[in-house]
C-alpha cells in the first residue's frame, strides 16, 4: 500500500481512502483519491458540485462500493463493510432527523440500533443532546426545531453511539449567514473533543478553512491537492488549485528557478517566486498566481510597476478593492487600503508582496 | 432481494391471466375472431361501449366543470351545503346506484309515477333504458371526479393570470376561454380519462338498465354463461385494448401541453350582489342538492318497504323493520354479509404487503427491472374488471403447477384474489405518494446509525408509508365490499358478496331487502371511513 499524500503515518484509529474509484456508467465521479484522516484530525473535502465530493463521503460511510481502492479505519480494510456496521456517525446536508420521533428518540435511535434497553438509551440521548446544548429539547417535536437545533440534534444523534469516524455532508449549507458564523466554531470545538477522524464535505472555502485542520480539494472527481489551508492558498500546485481557492490572477510567466519574470506591456517584472510540494524546479510554461493583497496601487511614475486604467472600484470593509486593466485582455484585482483612486484613473500596480506561487499550466 | 418474488406475484396475478386470455382468442387459430367480426350483436356491442364513455364523458364534463365554477368562484346561499353534498354520488357503491336510480326513475319509480300522476298519463312517461339511462347514471355518479380535479384546478389557479389578462383589456368570455379554460386542460383531461376508463369498464348500469342494448361487458358475461369462451376471449380481449388505447390517446393529447399550474390560488370568491341572481343560484343549488342526496335517501327508504306490496303507488304504502330483522337473523341473508368483509378484508391485507413492499422498491431502490414493476403496478387500472375477472375465470381453473395454475374458481379464494388485483394500482400509488414525500436520506441515516433491515423498515419506512397506507387501505376495503363487476363473472353461491345478493333479491322483486343492504353496505363504507380517520387521528 503506498501512503496517501499528505497522510498522517502511523496514526491509529485513521481512516484512509487509497486509490478510490467510482464510475456511474460512461461517468467516472472519483478518480483514483486517496487520503487519510487522523484521529481528532478535521479534514474538509472542497470541491464545486460535480467534483465527486458527495460520492467520496458516501464511499467513506459505506453507501457506495467503490470500483477500485480501499477503504481502512486503523489499518482494517472495511471497503466491503455496509454502514449499518460500521459504526461511523453521519450528519446529513438536510440532516435526516426522523420526522416521526421527538428529539430524543431520534438521538436514542443508533442505541436503539444496537440494542441498548429504553431508559439507558434515553439517559444517554439526555447526555448528548446537553454536550450539544440542547438539554430541553427532548421531547420536542422535530418540526418545532429551528435550522441550527436541527444540525445540532443531527449532530447529537452522530456522537451519541460513540462513532469511529464522524462524516459530516454540506454541514452548514442550510444555516443563515449569520448562525453560520458562530456554528463554524461551535462545530469545530465539538468535532475536536470526539477525538475521531473527521470528514466534512462542503462547496464553501470559507467553511473549509474555518473548521478544518487540512483540505483535500476535488475536481471533476480527481483530488488536486490535499493540505492544509495555508499550503493550498501559498502553495497550489496547479492552476485548478489556485484559480479555486482565494481571489487572484493567473499570469504566464518565465520560469527563473527563485523567481519568475512577467512581462506586461513594456514592463517586465522580476518577482520572487514559491513552488507547491509537487511543482517541478524549472517549468516550461509557468504561471505565477498574483492575489490581491500581494499587489499595490502606485503612481504612473513608478518604475517597478505595470500600468493600468481602473476599471471598477469597489469598497470592501476594511480595504478598497480595484480591477486595473493591465492590457488588452490581463486585468487584475488590487487591495489597497487607501482607496483614493477613482474608477477611469491611470495607475501603476507593482508586485511588492511576495513571494508568488508559480504553478504549471 | 424482494424485488424478485413481488415480480414474480405481480406477473402471476397481474399479467398470466390477461396473457391466457389474449392466447385463448387464438385457441382455434383466428376462427373465434372472425366469428367476433362477422357478429352483429358483438360489432354493436363495441361501437355502444364506446359511444356509451364518450357520451359519459361530455355528460360529466357538462356537470361537473359548471359546479366547479359556481362552487370554486362565488358566493351564495347555501354553498356550503352544496359543496358537502358535491361527492356525494361517489360514496355509492356502483350497483347501488343503480338501484337507487331504478327506485327514483324507473318504471315504477317514485319520481316517474309523480308525473305519471300529476299529468294524468296512463303509463310512465319515460322508460330507464338504453343508452340515455346508463349514460343519466354514469353522470351523477362519475361527474364527481371532473368536479373535484377541475376544483382543485381552480384552487391551484394563479389569480394574477386573470388579472393580467383583464389588465390587458381581455374581457370576461375572452378571459375564460384564453386563459382560464387551456390552463385547465390538464384537470380536464386527466378527470375525462378517469370517466372514459370507467364507463367503459361500467357493468353494472347496462346489465340493469341496458334492456336488450348489447356492451362489450356484458357480452363477455353472456359469451361465458352460453359457454362459448373462445368468444368471451375475443371480447374480452377488445373490450382490454379499448381501454389501453383511450389510455394512451389520452396521454399522448396530455404530452403535447407544455406548461404546469405552479403557484399557489390564493382568490376570494365572488359574492353574488343582484337579489334576483340570488334567489336564481340558491334555488338551483337547492335543486341539486336535491337530485345529489335523493338516491341516497331513496335507498334507506325503501329499505323500510314491507317486500312485495309496493306495486302502483308513488311510495311504498308499508314501512317495517323486518327487512333488517331478517338480514340479521335468517343465516342465508347474513352469510353475504360476513363473506363480503371478510374477502375484503383478506385482499385489503394482500394489497398492503405487496404494494408496499413494490412502492417501496419503486421509489428507493435502482434495480434494472423497477420500469417493469412500475408498470405492473399500473396495469390492473387499465384493464377493465370485467376483463381481470374473466381473465381469472380462463387461467386459476385447474390444478396443474407446471403452467402456474391452481385450482381457485368455485373456490372462496377466487373473489379476494380479483379484489386483490383490482385494487393494486390504488393502494400502490397512494403508499408511493406517501414514501416519496420522505427524506430519502432517512433510510440511510437509519443503517448509518447501525439499524438492521427489518429495524429501518419498521421503525422509518413504514411510518413514512403509514399515511398512504391508510388512505390506499381504506379505499381498497371500501371498493372491495361493494365490489359487483368482477364477482358477477366469478361468484359461487357460498361465498356470493352482498352486490350478488342485492341483484338476487331484485330479481326475486324483494325491494326492500335489497336495499337494507344496500343501506347496510354504505354503513359499512361509512364505518370503515370512520375507522381508518380515527386511526390517522390518533397516531398523528
Amino acid at each position: 500500500m503506498t501512503a496517501a499524500p499528505g497522510a498522517r503515518k502511523g496514526d491509529d484509529g485513521a481512516l484512509a481512502l487509497t486509490g478510490i474509484t467510482r464510475r456511474f456508467g460512461d461517468y467516472t465521479a472519483v478518480d483514483d483519491v486517496s487520503f487519510e484522516v487522523g484521529r481528532g484530525e478535521l479534514l474538509a473535502v472542497v470541491g464545486a458540485s460535480g467534483s465527486g465530493k458527495t460520492t467520496t463521503l458516501r464511499i467513506a460511510a459505506g453507501y457506495e462500493v467503490p470500483d477500485s481502492g480501499t477503504v481502512t479505519l486503523g489499518g482494517a480494510d472495511i471497503t466491503n463493510v455496509p454502514p449499518e456496521r460500521r459504526g461511523f456517525g453521519m450528519v446529513f446536508q438536510h440532516y435526516a432527523l426522523f420526522p416521526h420521533m421527538s428529539v430524543a428518540h431520534n438521538v436514542a435511535f443508533g442505541l436503539e440500533a444496537r440494542g441498548v434497553n429504553k431508559t439507558d438509551r434515553l439517559e444517554k440521548a439526555r447526555q448528548a443532546l446537553a454536550a450539544v446544548g440542547l438539554q430541553e429539547a427532548g421531547d420536542r417535536a422535530i418540526q418545532s426545531l429551528s435550522g441550527g437545533e436541527q444540525q445540532r440534534v443531527a449532530l447529537a444523534r452522530a456522537m451519541v453511539i460513540e462513532p469511529r469516524a464522524l462524516l459530516l455532508d454540506e454541514p452548514l449549507s442550510n444555516l443563515d449567514p449569520t448562525l453560520r458564523q458562530t456554528m463554524r466554531d461551535d462545530l469545530r470545538a465539538m468535532l475536536r473533543r470526539v477525538g475521531v477522524p473527521a470528514l466534512f464535505v462542503t462547496h464553501d472555502q470559507e467553511d473549509a478553512f474555518a473548521i478544518s485542520d487540512r483540505i483535500a480539494l476535488l475536481k471533476l472527481g480527481k483530488l488536486l491537492q490535499c493540505g492544509t489551508a495555508e499550503d493550498l492558498y501559498h502553495r497550489p500546485v496547479s492552476r485548478e488549485v489556485a484559480s479555486f481557492i482565494g481571489r487572484g490572477t493567473i499570469l504566464p510567466a518565465t520560469d527563473n528557478g527563485a523567481t519568475a519574470s512577467v512581462r506586461i506591456g513594456p514592463y517586465t517584472a522580476e518577482i520572487p517566486v514559491v513552488r507547491g510540494d509537487s511543482v517541478a524546479p524549472r517549468l516550461e510554461h509557468a504561471y505565477v498566481v498574483v492575489r490581491p493583497d500581494a499587489l499595490e496601487l502606485v503612481g504612473t511614475d513608478d518604475t517597478r510597476a505595470w500600468k493600468g486604467r481602473i476599471l471598477n472600484r469597489r469598497f470592501a470593509g476594511g480595504a478598497v478593492m480595484y480591477r486595473v486593466e493591465l492590457g488588452a485582455d490581463v486585468t487584475v484585482e488590487v487591495e489597497s487600503a487607501s482607496g483614493t483612486a477613482r474608477e477611469g484613473d491611470l495607475v501603476g500596480v507593482a508586485p511588492t508582496r511576495g513571494p508568488f506561487p508559480l504553478v504549471p499550466r | 432481494m424482494i424485488a424478485v418474488p413481488v415480480m414474480l406475484l405481480l406477473l402471476w396475478t397481474v399479467v398470466f391471466p390477461n396473457a391466457a386470455v389474449i392466447v385463448g382468442s387464438f385457441e382455434n387459430g383466428l376462427e373465434h375472431w372472425r366469428e367476433f367480426a362477422a357478429s352483429p350483436a358483438d360489432r354493436e356491442a363495441l361501437r355502444t361501449s364506446l359511444v356509451i364513455s364518450i357520451a359519459s364523458v361530455f355528460a360529466s364534463l357538462a356537470i361537473g366543470i359548471p359546479l366547479a365554477f359556481l362552487l370554486g368562484r362565488f358566493e351564495f346561499p347555501g354553498r356550503r351545503l352544496l359543496r358537502a353534498v358535491a361527492t356525494l354520488p361517489a360514496a355509492l357503491p356502483p350497483l347501488v346506484g343503480v338501484i337507487a336510480f331504478l327506485f327514483l326513475y324507473g318504471e315504477s319509480g317514485v319520481i316517474t309515477r309523480t308525473f305519471q300522476s300529476a299529468l294524468g298519463l296512463g303509463e310512465a312517461p319515460w322508460r330507464l333504458q338504453g343508452v340515455s339511462a346508463i349514460v343519466f347514471v354514469h353522470a351523477y355518479t362519475m361527474y364527481v371526479y371532473v368536479f373535484l380535479f377541475v376544483s382543485a384546478g381552480l384552487e391551484r389557479f394563479d389569480a394574477t393570470l386573470d388579472e393580467a389578462a383583464s389588465g390587458l383589456g381581455a374581457s370576461t368570455w375572452q378571459r375564460l376561454r384564453r386563459v382560464t379554460l387551456p390552463l385547465l386542460m390538464p384537470a380536464v383531461a386527466g378527470s375525462s380519462l378517469l370517466v372514459f376508463m370507467n364507463a367503459l369498464g361500467s357493468f353494472s348500469a347496462p346489465y340493469i338498465f341496458g334492456g336488450g342494448l348489447r356492451v362489450l361487458s356484458t357480452q363477455i358475461l353472456a359469451s361465458k354463461i352460453n359457454g362459448a369462451m373462445g368468444l368471451a376471449y375475443v371480447e374480452t380481449t377488445v373490450l382490454a385494448l379499448s381501454a389501453i388505447a383511450g389510455l394512451l390517446l389520452f396521454r399522448w393529447i396530455d404530452r403535447k401541453r407544455k406548461y404546469t399550474l405552479a403557484s399557489k390560488g390564493g382568490r376570494t370568491r365572488r359574492v353574488i350582489q343582484s337579489r334576483r341572481a340570488q334567489i336564481l343560484t340558491a334555488f338551483a343549488a337547492a335543486l341539486i342538492v336535491i337530485t345529489l342526496v335523493l338516491p341516497h335517501l331513496m335507498v334507506i327508504l325503501v329499505s323500510f318497504a314491507r317486500d312485495g306490496v309496493w306495486t302502483t303507488q308513488v311510495l311504498p304504502p308499508e314501512y317495517t323493520l323486518e327487512n333488517y330483522r331478517r338480514l340479521f337473523s335468517e343465516p342465508q341473508l347474513w352469510r353475504p354479509i360476513t363473506n363480503s368483509v371478510s374477502m375484503a378484508l383478506i385482499a385489503t391485507a394482500a394489497n398492503l404487503v405487496v404494494c408496499f413492499l413494490a412502492a417501496y422498491l419503486i421509489v428507493f431502490r435502482k434495480f434494472s427491472g423497477r420500469r417493469l414493476l412500475e408498470l405492473l403496478v399500473a396495469l390492473p387500472w387499465a384493464i377493465p374488471a370485467t376483463a381481470i375477472a374473466l381473465g381469472l375465470a380462463a387461467t386459476f381453473n385447474q390444478n396443474d403447477l407446471l403452467s402456474g395454475r391452481v385450482l381457485l374458481v368455485g373456490t372462496f379464494w377466487i373473489l379476494p384474489l380479483a379484489y386483490f388485483i383490482r385494487d393494486i394500482p390504488l393502494v400502490a400509488s397512494a403508499v408511493e405518494g406517501s414514501l416519496r414525500q420522505m427524506d430519502p436520506s432517512l433510510e440511510d441515516a437509519a443503517r448509518g446509525l447501525g439499524a438492521s433491515w427489518m429495524l429501518t423498515m419498521r421503525r422509518v419506512i413504514l411510518p413514512a408509508a403509514r399515511p398512504g397506507l391508510v388512505a390506499g387501505g381504506l379505499l381498497a376495503a371500501v371498493t372491495a365490499v361493494g365490489e359487483f363487476v368482477a364477482s358477477v363473472v366469478l361468484y359461487t353461491h357460498a361465498n356470493r358478496p352482498i352486490s350478488m345478493e342485492i341483484l338476487a333479491q331484485l330479481r326475486a322483486l324483494a325491494f326492500g331487502t335489497a336495499a337494507a343492504y344496500s343501506v347496510l353496505l354504505i354503513l359499512l363504507v361509512l364505518a370503515m371511513t370512520l375507522a381508518a380517520r380515527s386511526f390517522e387521528e390518533r397516531i398523528a
